[in-house]
């Protein structure tokens, strides 16, 4: 897995000698969907939907598309895009509300799949949008799911019916059919059923389900799916299609680092619409599911979108324009600094941030390297430094770094590099602020300044983030850091000479954006040159 | 696939299939497909037969590399079971303090998983189930590490011989819980020696696995794997490359919701249920 990387570094060195001819032979599409099918199975995708899918993108490949293509990588990374998002439902679905309320909604899944969890989300959403959703507490399987049903319903601040005390006592039939019966009468106006979890080749517990589903009459049957799965996820899919015929699906766990790949599985071998995704363990976890963002996970492709959300969460955008600002006048301080880097702190995983850039595949190496503690350090040497001389830190004379390195619990060397780091840092950004292109050692100049530039101004925190006790060591993960953000293709593990590495690098680059490119590349921009 | 006459491409397709299909993952069942090619050639053999015998073969002598007992001999024992969410980390817990009970073993449950909802509700549920003690925390979304820490202190005052801590779910992506998990090793290490870190994996995981088990790994100094709900339709063949990869034995198995359905890894068993 690890040792070869992302689809897209594949690819990129399959076209390495296609890069001039612009067209592709049978030959070279066969190698290149032999790639594919590698990174799809990687990603967990089951085998026959991986050979239907192979099929289609060979079949489109060698057809008249690709021969008008300029850079065939990037070609063909789309048709697989394009052809992923098809099969993941294209648009979004929503959830079809009952004409005569109370609109019933029954879950079911595997255990530990993440269905009471998802049951608190539900509501809690429901509830945002002025719904007034009832849980029913239909587990009566598995130890206290009936409590911790309850629980969850008293976090999201939503009613709970819970009439059998679980653990193997009472029948969920019969609460399922009675909670319909005690929603009409309370008006509740949705029936949010929780059930056992069970496995699509437990007979007994199929049947269970089928009953309750004929007597709550659901509008919708949501199969829920750990993001984690593998093979197996065309048979239990198959499974609960025909034990429960589900309506929708919804991936859960998806904030781990899964590829996910069960979702084409899923959409491809039932032909139901994933209509949410669960990202966390808080109930805001929760969101209507992203099918062409999914696309580029499966893929390795990096998660723009994503990331720049997340990024503007994080981001105060006044803070961000005031940096700018100061970058350009040249009086960004060791104070703008610190307060960067605990905006980008609150940002959740660092690393987990630039794993999300496409092209962060090849930097892997690299960010298992990379210790957020450092941060935390950086943190403490920067605390320790008076204001004044946060302020200038041409100040910081022998005396006082030793001073510093006493109070930070940090060396002398650690002090004196921060400051290097800075002062290498500001100066970096200040021809990027004005602009210009900054020299990076090994990277020669940049190519698609508009891109990377842009980029530029959200690098500052990260690029400071990223080092290494070992000043060489330092370099090049920094210049890999920057070469992944800025041109991804370029840097990767072999430093290719400036400027040619762009062709390639295209391929890399901008497959991503090849789906919504336009709105995606205008979007970033403009959150970048706020 | 191997009741064929003769050994021809169509067996070697079906075989990757099977071995794709059965979460090996891609780089593995190159290698076993590989492998097994070289040995077919080398024996001159065309009998489907001989091929499945030597899958076997294969398949049991990788399972088979690592010592897969559990070592518990310290006392008390200190078990910490960790994993992903869902993974059936309680449900495992409870099992194995009624496995271990059979065998006359006192065993006290450290209820750490505060976070999720009726967790500890129900892990007590098992451990009543088992007959163990249990140690709960003594208010709502106490420190995990603390309620270790007085389970450990609990078993050496009333000299109870196994502690089993359950903690909360975590995905190996979360840095922050994962440097929880470390502390709550760190604090346990204070008073005793931690006997096994059981890292607990849903037999339905894909290639994932191996990301998990690296992470936790990294974070928890796992000691063994248990594989659980291989009661269901999936195969799990992605633990050898995690056993492989890391050199961390599978020391448990996990075959459904009853409370005796644990048992220890036996390569041989295992294998038989994957091939047939």
């Amino acid at each position: 897995m690890a040792t070869f990387g992302n689809l897209s570094d594949r690819l990129a060195e399959t076209f390495r000698n296609l890069r001039t001819k612009g067209k592709l032979s049978p030959a070279d599409v066969d190698t290149t969907v032999r790639e594919i099918r590698r990174a799809l199975l990687d990603a967990d995708v089951a085998l026959d939907v991986v050979k239907e899918f192979t099929g289609r993108v060979r079949e489109r490949a060698l057809g008249g598309e690709v021969n008008r293509a300029l850079n065939p990588a990037q070609q063909v990374v789309q048709i697989v895009n394009e052809e992923l998002i098809t099969i993941l439902g294209g648009e979004a679905r929503q959830i079809q509300f009952a004409k005569k309320p109370p609109t019933v909604i029954m879950l079911a899944g595997l255990q530990g799949a993440g269905k009471t969890t998802l049951a608190g989300k539900l509501a809690k959403w429901l509830a945002k949008q002025q719904h007034t959703p009832l849980l029913v507490a239909a587990d009566l399987q598995r130890p206290n799911a009936v409590q911790q049903l309850e629980v969850v319903a008293r976090q999201a601040g939503v009613a709970v019916y819970a009439p059998q005390p679980g653990n193997g006592v009472g029948n969920p039939v019969r609460v399922a059919k009675d909670s319909i019966k005690w929603a009409i009468d309370k008006q509740y106006d949705v029936v949010i059923v929780d059930t056992a979890g069970r496995l699509g080749v437990d007979a007994d517990m199929m049947k269970q389900a089928a009953d309750i589903r004929k007597a709550v009459d659901p509008d919708e049957v949501l199969f829920v799916i750990d993001a984690m799965i593998g093979q197996d996820a065309v048979a239990t899919a198959k499974a609960f299609q025909a034990g429960v015929d589900f309506t929708g699906v919804v991936l859960t766990k998806l904030d781990g680092d899964a590829r996910g790949g069960a979702a084409l599985s899923v959409a491809s071998v039932t032909g139901r619409p994933i209509i949410f995704a669960s990202t966390g363990e808080s109930l805001d976890d929760f969101e209507p599911f992203h099918p062409d963002r999914m696309a580029s996970r499966i893929l390795d492709l990096g998660d723009i979108l994503t990331l720049i959300e997340q990024a503007q969460g994080a981001f105060d955008e006044e803070e961000a324009a005031k940096v700018a600002e100061k970058f350009r006048t040249d009086s960004f301080t060791l104070d703008d600094f610190l307060g960067q880097m605990q905006q980008l702190r609150g940002a959740g995983s660092l690393k987990k941030m630039i794993g999300m850039l496409p092209g962060a595949g090849a930097m892997k190496e690299q960010l298992n390297n990379f210790d957020e503690r450092e941060i935390v350090r950086t943190e403490a040497i920067i605390q320790s430094m008076t204001k004044a001389e946060r302020t200038n830190p041409k100040l910081l004379n022998g005396s006082r770094r030793v001073r510093i390195a006493r109070g930070s619990g940090m060396t002398v060397t650690d002090v004196n590099q921060l400051v290097q780091r800075f002062e290498q840092a500001s100066k970096m950004m200040k021809t990027v602020a004005k602009g210009g292109v900054p020299q990076i050692p090994g990277m020669g100049p940049m190519p698609g300044a508009a891109f990377g530039g842009g980029r530029g101004r959200q690098q500052p925190p990260k690029k400071k983030g990223s080092k290494s006790g070992n000043p060489a060591k330092r370099a090049t993960e920094n210049a890999a850091i920057l070469s992944g953000e800025k041109v991804p293709g370029a840097g990767g593990g072999t430093p290719a000479p400036a400027g040619t590495g762009f062709g390639l690098g295209g391929g890399r680059g901008e497959a991503p954006a090849g789906g919504p490119s336009e709105k995606e590349l205008e979007s970033l921009q403009k959150f970048l040159r706020r | 696939m191997f009741a064929k006459r003769t050994i021809d491409d169509e067996t070697w397709d079906d075989l990757e299939t099977a071995l794709i299909t059965g979460d090996f993952g891609i780089d593995v069942t190159d290698q076993i497909v590989g492998d097994l090619r070289a040995k077919v050639a080398r024996y001159n053999t065309t009998d489907p037969k001989d091929l499945q015998r030597m899958l076997r073969e294969t398949l049991e002598e990788r399972f088979s590399t690592l010592d897969s007992t559990l070592k518990l001999t310290e006392r008390p024992a200190i078990v910490l079971v960790v994993g992903v969410n869902g993974v059936g980390k309680t449900t495992t817990i409870g099992k194995f303090a009624k496995f271990l009970a059979n065998y006359n073993r006192t065993v006290v449950v450290g209820a750490a998983d505060t976070f999720r909802a009726a967790a500890v509700e129900q892990v007590a549920t098992w451990a009543e189930r088992a007959g163990a003690h249990i140690v709960r925390p003594q208010q709502e979304g106490q420190d995990p590490a603390s309620v270790a820490f007085q389970t450990v202190d609990y078993a050496k005052r009333n000299n109870i011989e196994i502690a089993i801590i359950d903690t909360a779910g975590r995905l190996q992506t979360k840095g922050g819980l994962m440097d929880e998990l470390t502390k709550i090793r760190r604090v346990i290490e204070k008073q005793a020696p931690v006997a096994e870190v059981l890292l607990v994996l849903d037999a339905t995981t894909g290639q994932n696995g191996l990301l998990q088990a690296e992470a936790f790994i990294e974070h928890a100094g796992v000691t063994g794997l248990v594989l659980t709900k291989l009661d269901g339709s999936a195969k799990a063949g992605f633990v050898l490359a995690v056993q492989e990869r890391t050199g961390i034995p599978i020391k448990l198995i996990g075959q459904g919701e009853g409370i005796n359905d644990l048992t220890g890894f036996t390569p041989h068993v295992f294998v038989q249920n994957l091939i047939g």
